[in-house]
């Protein structure tokens, strides 16, 4: 009954969707303020409805409910409670119930926090999102419905893919989609823009918290992906450049483009057309990424189980949205006026350098991702372009940006002083060298673009606090002064330097990964091996029952210059419902270093295979990524996002703007 | 002629979704690339071999049909075809060979360690020579060469069971009817 009742809610949804994405745009367009306001009261209903079908869903999950296929497919009695509850997004339908939700929830959101929006705009606004609503709606409705039944009921269920059943997992999609579905605001805002024909600082203002929040939740989100297939897929490697891991990332190449280019419509009224390219753009990648996931036009280690039929409704779906909106842009943008000017050495020109490279890699990565569909299609074979195609396109053009992250914050609006802001970073020069010199001698001449990353990791780092320092105008004024500066310093400000010293981080990290030293061999309970100065001595393989496994367990211990450093317990589980074997590795980190054991087979005589990785810096990937994310949220903790604009919101009164002329 | 440069993004656009319908056809995918290489003898190559196992050259293999799988760590659709090759080679006794093409040995050896060794032995092509000179578009690529050293058959991207029962195997099967 309760699984009947989601259903007719998600059905229900639909309907409101369907008033949601008319009535306000009519009641906009007539400047009617009661229709108008429906775009409100229905993104609120909208939200309590599929909050409501993704409860009973979750229900049917928790309960074992066998009669819905869904949960017989995806999910088994033996699983336990948390792998229920998360099994829920970990399968297409499901997931795909979880992508609407967030739409819903980002819509009540719009519709909650948007007082000071002018009543037109905001209409517009909830009123697009009512529109991808309706096609995404539509699409599990009738292509991927997670509430069918089934009767007789089953006995039990096919279980879960056991790889997925991980804590690091479970909430890599909730903060993934977050990030993909939060740009559809941006997204939005940009249409709706269109419609009205006026992009101004006061527009940038209202996009910008959205678009950051986004930003923040698909940069933690992706990181949660990388480090669980860090930890679980056995290997070591932290990024695959796969067909879903680009996907992701595409997104938030250009997001990030998008939250730099807002600025300049923020503070300089100008890049507008571009900006609201930006916005489409990054929103469109999010939809194309979802469409390369599940229509199968890729083959990828993770794609969801795919159809041809659901691949055709997405390809639709995204006509109409990526289609609808570059037509709408190739006739309204042209009209938007540009703001102020400015000299090529200048904050915009540095903010104009980091969109372009920005894009390019976006572009890169696109092709890669791409390219084997490409061939495919001209009946060309099928093929991968994988990781020699990516380090030698993506990362080079990355190198330039990094450099220019350093400079561009230095420079002035308008017209900068490029010489002036390199002779500011005396301190950087510094770092560099002396990081480029540290890392040749420990590593003793190790490879060269390793040693050079970790080179532009220092020059980026002492570069952002340099930046921060003449701010404060740090040793040039009193410390006192300097502090009551820092402690007045805007908290976008602040944000700025830590997502910067974030990136920083993590290129560390990045660049570390060529000194990874790695010892795989077949050792016999108390044999050893040794890596990096350590002694790792395999004790006894036990086997452990688990809740829905068997796990050969085995005793690690870790010596270093004979003192005990710890026991560790990597596990290879055996899901039985499944058939599948996955491994469960063993991480020992320092912040500075991971040692990282993974079991291997065993032959029938009782030798096992080991394999010891010792990875420096490979934590700072990922804290590096934390870092930007909540350099991020201090960003939009800044008060500037919630004062000065409702002064702003009383001069802009609903009205709808003549076409200018051509 | 500013408007041209607002419309672009649009054409774009729709250049790409004719790609993604054409790959969303049925049956547009058949991996057979003619390839000037075949029916000509196939190219020496002397491959240093995995770890301690001897050098892969093409003048060792001559007098033995043998089937050559070009692999790399860090291309999916092999992964896809792994299991199929295991399989192969455990029950049916493929003669497989395997050149890894661009690839470290420590990659390889990694890649055989979680997924199991289907090959007898294995040449390290990192430079991507053999491979130039075999025609290879990109991994994966299988080749069948018979006992004169002819290529006999070229397969484009992973195997799969029906192109394995439908062709390799009956191939194999006349150019050495004894087994």
């Amino acid at each position: 009954m309760i699984t009947e009742l989601g259903h007719f809610a998600l059905i229900l949804a639909l309907f409101v969707a369907i008033v949601q994405s008319t009535v306000p745009l009519i009641g906009a367009a007539r400047r009617h303020l009661g229709w108008m306001a429906v775009a409100r009261s229905c993104a609120l209903i909208e939200f309590g409805l599929i909050a409501l079908a993704m409860l009973s869903l979750i229900h049917a999950y928790v309960t074992s409910d066998f009669t819905v296929i869904n949960v017989i497919q995806n999910s088994h009695t033996d699983k336990p409670l948390l792998y229920k509850i998360t099994g829920v997004w970990g399968n297409h339908e499901g997931s795909m119930l979880l992508w609407v939700f967030m739409l819903s929830l980002c819509s009540a959101a719009v519709a909650t926090f948007s007082d000071n929006l002018p009543p037109a705009l905001r209409a517009r606004v909830l009123s697009v999102q009512g529109m991808i609503g309706v096609g995404f709606l539509l699409f599990i409705l009738f292509t991927s419905n997670p509430f069918l039944r089934t009767f007789p009921a089953a006995p039990n269920g096919q279980g879960m893919n056991p790889v997925l059943q991980d804590p690091g997992l479970a909430f890599h999609p909730p903060f993934l989609y977050l990030g993909y579905v939060g740009f559809s605001v941006a997204f939005s805002f940009a249409v709706a823009a269109l419609i009205e024909g006026r992009v101004d600082a006061a527009w940038a203002r209202w996009v910008r918290p959205w678009t950051l929040a986004s930003w923040c939740f698909l940069t933690i989100g992706i990181a949660m992906g990388s480090w669980w297939s860090y930890y679980t897929l056995g290997w070591g490697g932290w990024w695959f450049w796969d067909p879903v891991e680009n996907a992701s990332f595409m997104p938030w190449l250009v997001g990030t483009a998008l939250i730099h280019s807002s600025i300049v419509v923020e503070k300089r009224d100008t890049l507008k057309t571009w900006t609201i390219l930006l916005c489409i753009i990054t929103f469109s990648l999010s939809l194309v990424g979802t469409f390369l996931v599940r229509s199968g036009v890729l083959t990828s280690v993770h794609a969801f189980a795919t159809d041809p039929s659901r691949g055709m409704f997405i390809l639709l779906l995204l006509v109409v949205a990526i289609g609808g909106s570059l037509t709408l842009y190739a006739v309204r943008a042209p009209a938007l006026k540009g703001g102020g000017l400015f000299a090529p050495i200048s904050r915009e020109g540095s903010l104009v350098l980091n969109n372009l490279l920005l894009s390019c890699g976006c572009a890169t990565v696109f092709l890669g991702t791409l390219y084997p569909l490409f061939l495919d299609a001209m009946g060309g074979p099928k093929l991968s372009v994988g990781f020699p195609f990516f380090n030698r396109s993506f990362v080079p053009m990355m190198i330039p940006m990094l450099l220019a992250v350093g400079v561009g914050p230095l420079l002035a609006w308008k017209r900068g002083d490029l010489l002036g802001a390199l002779q500011r970073l005396w301190a950087a020069y510094i770092a560099t060298g002396l990081v480029v010199l540290a890392a040749f001698y420990v590593t003793h001449g190790g490879p060269v673009m390793a040693v050079f990353g970790l080179g532009l990791s220092a020059w980026l780092f002492t570069a952002v606090l340099t930046e921060l320092a003449e701010r404060v105008r740090l040793f040039r004024i009193p410390a006192a002064d300097s502090l009551r500066r820092a402690v007045h310093l805007p908290r976008s400000a602040y944000g700025m330097t830590l997502a910067h010293l974030g990136l920083a981080i993590s290129v560390a990290g990045f660049s570390a990964s060529a000194f990874d030293r790695e010892a795989i061999e077949i050792v016999k309970p108390g044999g050893s091996i040794s890596l990096a100065g350590y002694q790792v001595t395999l004790e006894h393989v036990d086997r452990l029952p688990g809740p829905n496994y068997i796990a050969d367990d085995a005793t690690i211990r870790v010596t270093r210059d004979g003192n005990l450093i710890r026991y560790m317990h990597p596990e290879r589980r055996y899901f039985p419902v499944q058939k599948q074997t996955t491994s469960e590795t063993s991480i020992r980190t320092n912040l500075l270093a991971d040692l990282y054991v993974a079991l291997g087979e065993s032959d029938t005589k009782g030798d096992w295979t080991v394999r010891v990785y010792w990875k420096p810096l490979v934590p700072w990937i990922w804290i590096g990524a934390v870092v930007m994310a909540f350099g991020g949220m201090v960003s939009l903790s800044d008060r500037r996002w919630r004062v000065g604009v409702a002064s702003r919101a009383r001069r802009v009164e609903p009205r709808v703007l003549p076409v200018a002329g051509e | 002629m500013k408007r041209i440069f607002f419309i672009l993004p649009l054409v774009l656009f729709f250049v790409l979704v004719g790609y993604f319908v054409i790959s969303l056809q049925p049956g547009h995918d058949t991996h057979v690339l003619p390839s000037a290489m075949l029916e000509k003898p196939a190219p020496a190559f002397d491959l240093p071999g995995l770890d301690n196992s001897g050098p892969l050259t093409m003048a060792g293999l001559k007098g033995h049909v043998v089937v050559i799988n070009f692999f790399a760590s860090w291309c999916v659709p092999c992964r896809i075809e792994h299991p199929l090759l295991l399989r192969l080679a455990q029950e049916n006794h493929l003669p497989l060979y395997g050149i890894a093409y661009k690839d470290t040995p420590a990659n390889i050896k990694r890649l055989l360690d979680t997924f199991g060794d289907p090959y007898r032995r294995i040449g390290m092509d990192q430079e991507g020579h053999a491979g130039l000179n075999f025609g290879v578009y990109g991994v994966p690529e299988t080749y069948v060469i018979d006992a004169n050293g002819i290529i006999r058959k070229r397969f484009v991207g992973p195997l799969t069971p029906e192109t394995v029962d439908k062709e390799l195997m009956p191939l194999l099967k006349q150019l050495e009817p004894s087994t």
